[in-house]
């Protein structure tokens, strides 16, 4: 299953600051586990993913640090800031409504129950 | 290996080429290009291989340097030149639209100014009128190049029809303070108007709105140097001229008036379409008259606070200080909309806070001596006019001082400050709307 363009535009925010509110991290890491997250079911441009980051980072809800790890290359590095994480809140509160709104209608949809529940 | 780094400096090259992608965006993609080629050769595949899949993975560079340009406001505007058939169309056409409309309103204004048989005669309406021989030229050449559909040409042309209507309908005293005043606030609502079309038809978008303060001061850096250039060439044809004999005033009468309208819709193309020279020397220009009017503001705000301004105070001062706090919202706005929104805090913030901090000391002792003044001879259409836009100056000044302390001192992000001056700017356009159309009715006319 292919999930639908403008869904997975949609989720692509919370799921970044989701994944970024479990720790720092940099560009190919949280594309790879959202990859792991999704199963391999979302069609992520790679390249996309750094707009998407700047976005955030214009918006406050994320912070930058370019790095060197003791071995390896220089990378540019993203923090979850406070702003972020009311930011994650807020999509959570968003999404959980929408899925309770389509579990009303889809009576024992178990995938968006469990979703509705996270 | 080796041809492996050749071909990632290939990329590198081809991809730092690409509009709205900064030097930064690519060290990132890079990082990334080079991890996603790791792991494909730890799953087996080929060096070259690796690298055409993660490439292909990145996505075609025509989208990604467009959402680039898109998410990075202050290279907005490069996705005009980007590589997009509909916009390459319309490029090629740019200045044949750009002339038409700077034509027309070279004409519209010599109508005017035979009408009114100006210079001989100097009648109120001709210079009340001035912005509506012009301005609707502009706006009309924005709505053509934005495509506007009917309605939005429509919502275009009514505030401009509204305001033809106040000026020219109110019955206005002889000596009128009031027309004066209604006179030099109408450029400004019309310019206001012309966000507009400017902004594709819709008012809402906090980023357009921003571009629309880039273009307005990008429009007067090109239309300070056009008319430089159009004095250096009327000075020294009048040099050349006179002593053939020529009747060099009269030539004069016909150029400068049509010279400076048609020029408004010109620079409005060159910002449109020249932008990447005017992107080089805008910041440069922020850069270096910033400190300078911070340093004159500083010393302004501690003499007066000194000596107090009660002496010095009258109406012509008003007047400087209004225009002086007016030239650095604008510098402030102007430097913020060209600023990087994603660098931290730097010297330049701290200067601007500086400007900022000794704006608001001025502006809170203009207007403390201002309302006493008021409480003592009454208010007059002037006092009122001057009242309401250093209250307006001063709540902008105030959220704006605010905003960047929090700013520097990293309790919110830079996008805060930028959204609190773009939901501001219609507090300015209503306050000069309000001068134009409400304070005639108040003061009767006067």
């Amino acid at each position: 299953m292919r999930i639908d363009k403008d869904l997975v535009a949609a989720s692509a925010t919370p799921l970044v600051l989701a994944i970024l509110a479990d720790g720092e991290s940099y560009g190919y890491a949280i594309l790879k586990r959202v990859r792991e997250l999704s199963g391999g079911q979302f069609e992520w441009t790679d390249g996309m993913l750094y707009p998407l980051l700047h976005r955030l980072e214009r918006l406050g809800q994320v912070k930058t640090q370019w790095r060197t790890p003791p071995e390896g290359r220089r990378r540019k590095y993203y923090v979850i800031t406070r702003e972020g994480r009311k930011a994650l809140a807020e999509q959570q509160r968003q999404w959980a409504a929408v899925s309770r709104a389509l579990n009303n209608v889809w009576p024992g949809g178990g995938l968006l129950a469990a979703v509705g529940e996270a | 290996m080796e041809s492996l780094e050749t071909q990632i400096a290939e990329w590198r090259a081809y991809v730092a080429g690409a509009p709205g992608v900064s030097g930064h965006d690519v060290a990132e993609l890079e990082d990334h290009l080079r991890d996603q080629i790791a792991e494909l050769s730890a799953a087996g595949l080929a060096a070259d291989e690796a690298f055409l899949v993660a490439v292909k993975r990145l996505g075609d560079l025509d989208s990604l340097s467009r959402e680039f340009a898109r998410e990075h406001s202050g290279r907005l505007w490069k996705q005009l030149i980007l590589s997009d058939d509909e916009e390459r169309a319309r490029e090629s056409g740019g200045w044949v639209e750009a002339v038409v409309f700077a034509a027309a309103a070279a004409v519209a204004i010599q109508i005017a100014r035979l009408a009114a048989d100006v210079p001989d005669e100097e009648p109120n309406w001709f210079f009340r009128n001035l912005g509506l021989f012009v301005l609707p030229f502009l706006a009309g050449y924005f709505a053509f190049r934005r495509e506007l559909d009917v309605r939005s040409w429509a919502l275009t042309a009514a505030p401009f029809a509204l305001g033809a209507l106040a000026i020219n309908l109110y019955p206005w005293e002889t000596d009128s303070n009031t027309e004066i005043l209604a006179g030099a606030h109408l450029p400004v609502v019309l310019w206001f108007v012309m966000a507009f079309p400017y902004m594709g038809g819709t008012l809402r978008s906090h980023e357009r709105r921003m571009d629309f303060v880039r273009f307005t001061g990008e429009w007067f850096i090109y239309y300070v140097l056009i008319a430089l250039g159009g004095g250096v060439l009327i000075g020294l044809m009048a040099a050349i001229l006179e002593p053939a004999g020529a009747d060099v005033e009269r030539i004069i009468e016909w150029v400068l008036p049509s010279g400076a309208a048609g020029a408004v819709v010109v620079a409005a193309w060159l910002v449109e379409s020249k932008q990447r020279v005017v992107e080089n020397m805008a910041p440069v220009l922020g850069m270096i008259f910033t400190p300078l009017f911070a340093v004159m503001l500083a010393a302004a705000a501690v003499t007066y606070a000194a000596t107090g301004l009660g002496d010095a105070f009258d109406r012509d001062l008003v007047s400087v200080f209004d225009a002086l706090l007016v030239v650095v919202l604008a510098l402030v706005l102007y430097g913020m909309s060209a600023r990087e929104p994603s660098a931290s805090p730097n010297w330049m913030d701290r200067i601007q806070l500086v400007a900022v901090v000794s704006a608001l000391v001025l502006d809170v002792m203009v207007l403390g001596t201002m309302i006493a003044r008021i409480g003592d001879l009454g208010f007059t259409p002037n006092r009122t006019a001057a009242l309401g836009l250093n209250l307006v100056l001063l709540v902008n000044l105030a959220g704006a001082a605010w905003l960047s302390v929090r700013f520097l001192t990293g309790r919110s992000a830079l996008h805060r400050l930028e959204r609190w001056q773009t939901s501001y700017l219609p507090a300015f356009a209503l306050w000069a709307a309000a001068v134009v159309a409400v304070l005639p009715l108040v003061f009767t006319f006067d």
